[in-house]
């Protein structure tokens, strides 16, 4: 049995069904990293002292890695829009540029987690540095996810590119949606942790 | 928005209901894509874990009546738990916590929205399945794994969870390793529920038959979608309050750990700096939307029950829809009147006060049109109508009762007393949980093709309905003699609570004995499994989509495509050939 309007769209909505779930996990997403960056606030906000982001964490680093997320939803969108242009072999590179530039976001980001521990800053140092890290790790958390579906989509998920061209190019775009998200989520974190 | 090479035109399902895949017994009963299989599944997961929860309670109860006396029956079997088969103030708040936990979130929301959600909306908007029926059956397999971690704090060094339902900080940060585990299996409830409503709300929008537009839904469908959101929404934060409490028990932050705390007159050595008032904003931010997320659903289910039993349409069906979205979106703004014992001053107090105060409108008038509903009918007085009936009071008197909670002023005497114990219960026992039987007993045909017995309905009912009353009346008075909750003894151990403890063994018995009452339910819900009348499609005469569905329904459910011609209760219409004019018939 099929279910209706996986494909195709629903005439009165305008919408499949992948798109309105993308958007409401999305909706529940922004809900949990709102709650985590209003703790921070809080928390801030009652601290008699708080250290300037860029005297502790390493800012041209954190730059670097701000420009590869950045870079990383470009070649993401590429990557959809080469499958709407029925270029199967772009896809692959683009899509393969994708994640491998996640990669390098989360080997930038193992360099820095680091380098913190060799100077003895934990989570428990301060709550500075226990929001950094609970923030980071659940966005790193995110981009491993995101790059793991990527990869299944680059993968063994490609087949359906024969069967059901239109399903799967939906599919990359709902993907691309949440990598973006991760993407903007970072574009957050990096002023309210590092610049302010 | 654009979609690549799309098909606009809605293709009919009607080709794909023909074939059907024999499936083997574990893809077709344990790891099941069918929503009615994976309905059934959270239905019997969340009765086992309401008995379970239950059982709990009655051991609280028996310490609570006689405090520091040996358990009977299982006080020995429990071991060195209970020395001597007397049970210690950590066991009692272990059964606390875990009652309240396991009540709420593997007892009745699981049955209330991944049961009946499950097995009934997609009936009852005429769809096939759920929109993502894979990520269905991961809903309740996350839903599972976090029954079961909880099951296995029990069996942890130090036990299970002990600080409570909400789980406050610091108490809860330096308690023992249940705590981790408690809050382990949170996050696979959240997950769990995260996913089922994703689901159900693209079911509800994209799924729908022809002709059935939302004003036309059935006010169940409706309160599923609305109790949807509050669950897509308000989880996520609670999420992000377990991520940072066990970050303060696994990577010794503090985010909730003020500085210079004071544990058994010893400094505790962290950074320090923390808000231990977060915890509870993030907390109730969640947990007030979810005292609608277990009382939305039950509204729904009651309003089916009453307007097909009083054989008439529901009254204000449109006022009850806009009250239904109002109070939604209202739930979201009220969660601090939780909290007006923690010095929050008088403005934020104001301000929750009179959040709190909006927010009875839109439940009185849904209460009061289901009351008005019943003005003029001729009403059938089979078991689920005798639940719904009982919800109504019951309903009534938690809802009242909470008014002085929710006012600033005359919250802080009762904040913390067994009046408030007394009025949730009686908005979530004989409120919600009645209607969860009348559920029970209305949609049992449907997924059976059997009815339950009437008699043993009835006995169930009548019974419950009297111990319900005699559990939780007593409490209000306990309450306003100033006895505290979460007290092991039950207030024994305080010279003004003495004129008021023989209520203690009022309300214990009255619990014991409802217990009786509950094995005619147990023995007439497998009896009638096998042994049950038989019945057509529609027993109950019912206008509703479901009932045009094969008794139980088929893998794809319809027999036809259905498709809605008017709206969901036309009952006793003038000039009709009977006496009811289903949805789907032109």
């Amino acid at each position: 049995m099929d279910i209706p309007y996986t494909v195709e769209i629903r005439r009165d909505t305008g919408l499949t069904n992948g798109k309105i779930g993308i958007w409401l996990f999305l909706a529940s997403e922004v809900m949990l990293f709102g709650a985590l960056f209003a703790s921070y606030i809080l928390i801030r906000t009652g601290a008699p002292s708080w250290p300037h982001g860029s005297t502790i964490l390493n800012v041209p680093l954190a730059t670097f890695n701000t420009i590869v997320l950045i870079g990383s939803s470009v070649t993401m969108v590429m990557a959809w829009a080469s499958l709407m242009r029925k270029d199967f072999g772009k896809f692959r590179l683009y899509m393969g540029a994708t994640i491998l530039l996640g990669f390098v976001f989360l080997i930038v980001k193992y360099f820095e987690y680091s380098a913190k521990f060799e100077h003895h800053l934990y989570p428990s140092t301060n709550n500075f540095l226990a929001i950094y890290f609970t923030l980071t790790g659940l966005h790193m958390l995110h981009v491993a996810g995101g790059m793991a579906v990527n990869a299944y989509f680059w993968g063994p998920g490609a087949k359906q590119w024969k069967t059901n061209p239109v399903w799967f190019t939906n599919r990359v775009e709902h993907s691309g949606l949440f990598w973006h998200f991760v993407d903007l989520v970072w574009i957050f974190l990096f002023p309210t942790l590092y610049l302010l | 928005m654009s979609q690549p090479g799309a098909v606009a035109a809605p293709t009919s399902h009607a080709a794909h209901e023909a074939h059907h895949e024999a499936l083997g017994f574990w893809r077709a009963y344990v790891f099941s894509v069918d929503h009615k299989v994976i309905g059934i599944q959270y239905g019997i997961t969340g009765l086992l874990f309401l008995f379970f929860g239950f059982s709990l309670m009655m051991l609280m109860r028996w310490n609570l009546a006689y405090p520091g006396e040996a358990v009977p029956l299982i006080g020995n079997l429990l071991g060195e738990r209970l020395p001597g088969g007397t049970m210690p103030p950590e066991f009692y708040n272990e059964l606390g916590a875990m009652h309240g936990t396991i009540m709420v979130f593997l007892g009745v929301v699981p049955l209330a929205v991944g049961g009946f959600g499950n097995f009934v909306l997609p009936l009852q908007i005429g769809a096939p399945d759920m929109a993502f029926p894979r990520l269905n059956m991961l809903s309740y397999w996350s839903f599972f794994l976090g029954g079961v971690t909880m099951l296995l704090s029990f069996f942890v060094p130090g036990g299970a969870a002990q600080s409570g339902w909400t789980s406050y900080a610091p108490l809860s940060i330096i308690a023992s390793s249940g705590q981790t585990w408690w809050l382990i299996g949170m996050v696979f409830l959240i997950t769990s529920s995260l996913l089922g409503a994703i689901n159900f709300i693209t079911t509800t929008i994209q799924l729908r038959a022809k002709g059935l537009t939302f004003m036309r839904f059935p006010f169940f469908v409706w309160a599923q979608f609305v109790t949807s959101f509050l669950l897509l929404l308000a989880f996520p934060p609670l999420e992000a309050a377990a991520v940072m409490q066990l970050m303060d028990r696994v990577a010794g932050t503090s985010f909730f750990l003020p500085s210079g705390l004071v544990v058994s007159g010893q400094v505790v050595q962290n950074a320090g700096g923390g808000n231990p008032l977060l915890w509870q904003h993030l907390f109730w931010f969640l947990a007030h939307p979810e005292v609608y997320v277990l009382i939305l659903p039950a509204m729904g289910i009651v309003a089916e029950v009453i307007a097909n039993n009083t054989r008439k349409p529901l009254w204000g069906y449109r006022s009850m829809v806009y009250s239904l979205i109002f109070l939604g979106f209202m739930s979201f703004i009220v969660w601090a009147h939780h909290m007006f014992m923690t010095g929050m001053g008088t403005a934020m107090a104001a301000f929750f006060q009179t959040t709190t105060m909006i927010i009875s409108i839109p439940s009185v008038v849904i209460l009061t049109a289901l009351i008005i509903s019943l003005w003029g009918g001729s009403i059938r007085f089979n078991t689920p109508m005798l639940f719904a009936l009982g919800f109504l009071p019951m309903f009534g008197i938690g809802g009242l009762t909470g008014l002085p909670l929710g006012l600033n002023v005359s919250d802080i005497p009762l904040h913390d007393t067994y009046y408030v114990i007394g009025h949730f219960h009686y908005v979530v026992a004989p409120g919600t949980i009645f209607a969860l039987f009348a559920g029970v007993y209305y949609w049992f045909p449907k997924a059976t093709g059997r009815k339950m017995n009437e008699t043993l309905g009835k006995i169930h009912f009548l019974g419950s309905f009297v111990c319900m009353n005699v559990v939780f009346m007593p409490m209000f008075w306990l309450g306003m003699a100033g006895v505290s909750r979460r007290l092991y003894d039950g207030g024994a151990a305080y010279d003004f609570a003495q004129p008021v403890l023989h209520l203690n063994v009022v309300s214990s018995w009255g619990a014991w004995i409802m217990a009786l009452f509950q094995l005619p339910f147990i023995f007439n819900f497998f009896w009638s499994i096998w042994k049950g009348e038989k019945v057509g499609d529609n027993p109950w005469d019912a206008t509703t989509i479901e009932w045009a569905a094969p008794s139980p329904p088929p893998h794809g459910n319809f027999a036809h495509v259905p498709v809605a011609h008017r709206g969901p209760y036309e009952y006793s219409v003038p000039g009709a050939a009977r006496d009811f004019v289903p949805q789907h018939e032109a």
